[in-house]
């Protein structure tokens, strides 16, 4: 019992579900790993998982992963997959994946947090040596957001390597820090019991049970310690205090239905059963699948036997008879319908899984008498964690079956690409040949100008830069000049004259609107180099998009073919073990069911016997019966 | 350790503490007792001499399958990697992606009810929040409502927000912005606030 309630307070404070501080969120620079977060704060803990390993398989697949995005967050990342893993109950793989962080180089303090979870697991797997080499390796600067559950954590590890001293040294620290308020003190108490100072334990325990809090979980552990403290009174029969004990547990706890049954059979001790009846009929009243309850509808006309009510009393057990064949009835329905299949299909009814209380609702499913004990089952750890692990397999079920489904429209989309795409390829590939012809020639040509120009800053030439009309004229008069001088005659004067005037007139403009000209080529330069990148964009626009075409319908067949092998395979592998885990959930339940239906039938006989000895009595002492009254 | 209290052998304790106290106290009815107390000790050795109930299950079987249930996991866990990287190179190819991120500005307490996103006039998304979902949100989670393709350049974008600001008060936001789309994936981080809505280009 101190070992599952030690689990639940580990499940309270260690494993919780994920917490923004832990993974860096004040500063998201990765989205993607932002959703995976978004999915662990749902407690989604496959999607959050599944999405953090894609991100990370991409990011480690990277040539420069320092310009990922995911950069700023690998530690916390890294971190963040273990911790799902945890949660997701994946224990060996989370044990790698912290180990690898606690080796890899990492700030101290997510370092430190991280042995803090691998500890917790250890823990938690019912490792506690490992637990203690693994929390002591906790050295410098711990995250203050766990600090007092590490201390917590490493009290209850002490306990359970039975270092009960050290451990009675951190909890008296702790035991002013309000989340611990309660485990704290009843782990204090339970430390001095086991060290042997079990009268210090013991006010320790009574220190818990005295807590005033509004806080549900701190209500909770002092319910459970003032049940603890009340049956070791009630065993050593010191009825009176564990009376007074027992009667402070809340009559709506999870412990109360235990609590009244102990309070009744304290007063019943001490001979008090006027007192004994007043816990036991608000007992009676409640959940009769409860094995308290089913108890009290015996205590209960046994005290009023007692108190000689004896025709009351028949009338009591008659009525618990009544009770007892209806749940022994049911108990049968229930180990049939297990027996019949039917238990595992109301665990995976979706209804249920919109409703956080859906384990009590269990009970009130119509029609499904398979799980009206399983609120009981559930109190047991293994029962509990198998269950877990059988609601895993179904929706790693449902995903195959999802996957599969997606794998055909995949399918169909690359056929109907495959079809739409063929044709039309080799038309465009040749079209684009010819314009990435052009298109090269034109930058040849582009360069070869910025090349001159460059050139033209050490010498200057302002021939190059002569428009294509003077370059016309001028070979205009090139040609004038041939032709005058075509014979052997001299040129007439007035002739030359003019020709040279007007290569004057050329060879002028051409050189005082040099600089002029030269600014205004280089401005065209520019203009085009702003064509040429446009240009370059669209190609390289074209030639993704002619990439992503073939790339979309090209390549997948092998990776498809695969992963259909791979879903088939792990579909056997689930069916298999969900069959398995089903099972093993079946007898876990019909074993607790029959132990159940024993005890109600050797209930049955108890009160048929003492219901007809209660009519025998009521009917030889009818004056006393009726002075009593 | 301390015990849990009467649980299962608890009546059989406490009926034999209770017969005790009676045995001493009336002697009237000790020949009930001694009935009831040779039916009690006929259930109990009855109990303790019961067979096994059917096939037990030993903590090595419950860790074995445990250890296979691990390793399933891991298994379809690969595979959900790969399908997803499957999904993003064949649906959403670089050169046309879009993906579309909700997130609620720091220290935001208001109540969002509803998200409705249209693309280039075109309702692309529309998702009603959880209280489970707003949660994740506050803590710093953040939701892909939408992923998709769209051609290179200027793209409408318009976020349409409904909920309760801290204050109970009912509003309705609508904002429109212009998403640009290069070669490469485009990633939205929209930010929702009760004042207002920011767009992140990332």
């Amino acid at each position: 019992m101190y070992s599952l309630f030690v689990l639940l307070t580990i499940l309270i404070f260690s494993a919780s579900p994920a917490t923004a501080g832990s993974y860096g969120t004040d500063e998201l620079k990765d989205l993607y790993y932002g959703e995976a977060l978004y999915h662990a704060f749902q407690g989604d803990w496959f999607d959050a998982i599944a999405r953090l390993d894609t991100e990370l398989a991409q990011h480690h697949g990277l040539d420069e992963p320092e310009r990922d995005t995911l950069y700023y967050h690998i530690g916390q990342a890294e971190f963040a997959v273990g911790d799902f893993e945890l949660a997701y109950r994946m224990h060996q793989r989370a044990g790698r994946a912290i180990g690898a962080v606690i080796e890899g180089n990492v700030e101290e303090e997510v370092r430190n947090e991280a042995i803090y979870r691998l500890a917790s697991i250890y823990f938690q797997k019912n490792q506690p040596l490992n637990a203690q080499y693994a929390i002591e390796r906790i050295e410098g600067t711990v995250p203050p957001a766990i600090r007092n559950d590490l201390e917590f954590l490493r009290a209850q590890i002490l306990m359970t390597n039975g270092h009960y001293d050290e451990a009675v040294g951190i909890l008296q620290d702790l035991q002013d820090v309000k989340s611990l308020e309660g485990f704290t003190t009843y782990n204090l108490g339970i430390a001095f019991i086991r060290e042997g100072k079990e009268l210090v334990g013991r006010e320790w325990l009574d220190r818990t049970g005295l807590i005033v809090s509004k806080d549900q979980l701190t209500l909770a552990v002092k319910d459970k310690s003032n049940l603890v403290l009340g049956m070791k009174l009630l065993e050593e029969n010191k009825f009176e205090n564990a009376k007074q004990v027992l009667d402070r547990v809340r009559l709506s706890g999870p412990f109360s239905n235990r609590a009244l049954l102990g309070s009744g059979w304290a007063d019943a001790s001490q001979g008090h059963f006027e007192r004994a009846i007043v816990p036991w009929s608000i007992l009676a009243q409640r959940e009769v699948t409860d094995a308290s309850v089913q108890e009290a509808l015996l205590a209960a006309p046994y005290a009023f036997g007692k108190m000689a009510m004896h025709s009351r009393a028949a009338v009591m057990y008659n009525s618990a008879l009544e009770n007892f064949g209806i749940e022994l009835d049911k108990l049968d329905d229930s180990i049939r319908s297990i027996r019949e299949g039917y238990f595992l299909k109301a665990l995976i009814r979706e209804e249920l899984k919109q409703d956080a209380n859906w384990v009590v609702k269990l009970r009130e499913l119509p029609q499904t008498p398979e799980t009206y004990y399983l609120l009981e089952l559930m109190a047991g750890h293994d029962f509990q964690e198998s269950l877990k692990n059988y609601l895993d397999l179904e929706q790693l079920r449902r995903n195959l079956e999802t996957w599969e489904a997606d794998l055909d429209a995949f399918e169909e989309i690359i056929a109907r690409r495959r079809i739409y795409y063929q044709p039309l390829l080799p038309v465009i590939d040749k079209k684009f040949r010819e314009l990435d012809s052009q298109m090269r020639l034109r930058l040849e040509q582009r360069d070869r100008i910025a090349q001159r120009m460059k050139n033209m800053l050490v010498v200057p030439r302002p021939d190059y830069l002569a428009t294509s009309e003077e370059r016309l004229f001028s070979e205009q008069i090139r040609f004038l000049e041939q032709r005058v001088s075509g014979g052997e005659s001299v040129i007439p004067v007035n002739i030359a004259y003019r020709i040279k005037r007007l290569q004057g007139v050329l060879s002028w403009n051409i050189h005082t609107e040099y600089d002029l000209r030269f600014t205004e080529t280089y401005r065209h330069l520019q203009d085009l180099d702003q064509e040429v990148e446009l240009l370059k964009k669209q190609y390289t626009a074209f030639v993704r998009t002619r990439q992503a075409a073939t790339q979309s319908y090209e390549g997948y067949d092998n990776t498809i073919r695969l992963q259909r092998y791979r879903i088939r395979d792990a579909q056997g592998k689930v069916k298999k073990l969900m069959a398995r885990q089903g099972h093993m959930l079946e007898t876990m339940a019909i074993n607790e069911l029959s132990r159940r239906r024993d005890r109600l039938a050797e209930f049955q006989i108890k009160a048929r016997f003492a219901m007809a000895d209660s009519y025998d009595r009521a009917t030889r002492t009818p004056a006393r019966e009726r002075e009593t009254q | 350790m301390p015990k849990a209290g009467p649980g299962g052998d608890g009546i059989m304790k406490f009926w034999k503490v209770g017969l005790g106290n009676c045995l001493k106290k009336e002697c009237k009815e000790a020949i009930m007792l001694c009935r009831l107390s040779g039916v009690i000790l006929g259930i109990t050795i009855i109990v303790f001499c019961l067979p096994a109930y059917g096939e037990e299950i030993s903590r090595e079987q419950i860790k074995g399958l445990d250890e296979q249930v691990q390793e399933i996991k891991t298994d379809v866990l690969a595979i959900a990697t790969e399908l997803n990287q499957l999904e993003e190179k064949l649906l959403y190819p670089s050169n046309t992606q879009i993906a579309l991120f909700i997130g609620l500005a720091d220290g935001e307490t208001f109540r969002l009810d509803s998200v409705e996103i249209e693309l280039d006039g075109k309702t692309v998304a529309h998702h009603i929040y959880t209280f489970k979902e707003l949660e994740a949100l506050q803590k710093g989670g953040v939701q892909r409502i939408y992923s998709g393709n769209v051609m290179a350049g200027a793209h409408d974008l318009q976020v349409n927000v409904m909920g309760k600001s801290a204050g109970g008060t009912d509003f309705q936001n609508t904002e429109r912005f212009k998403v640009n789309k290069d070669v490469g994936p485009k990633i939205v981080d929209i930010s929702l606030a009760a004042r207002g809505i920011n767009l992140k280009d990332m």
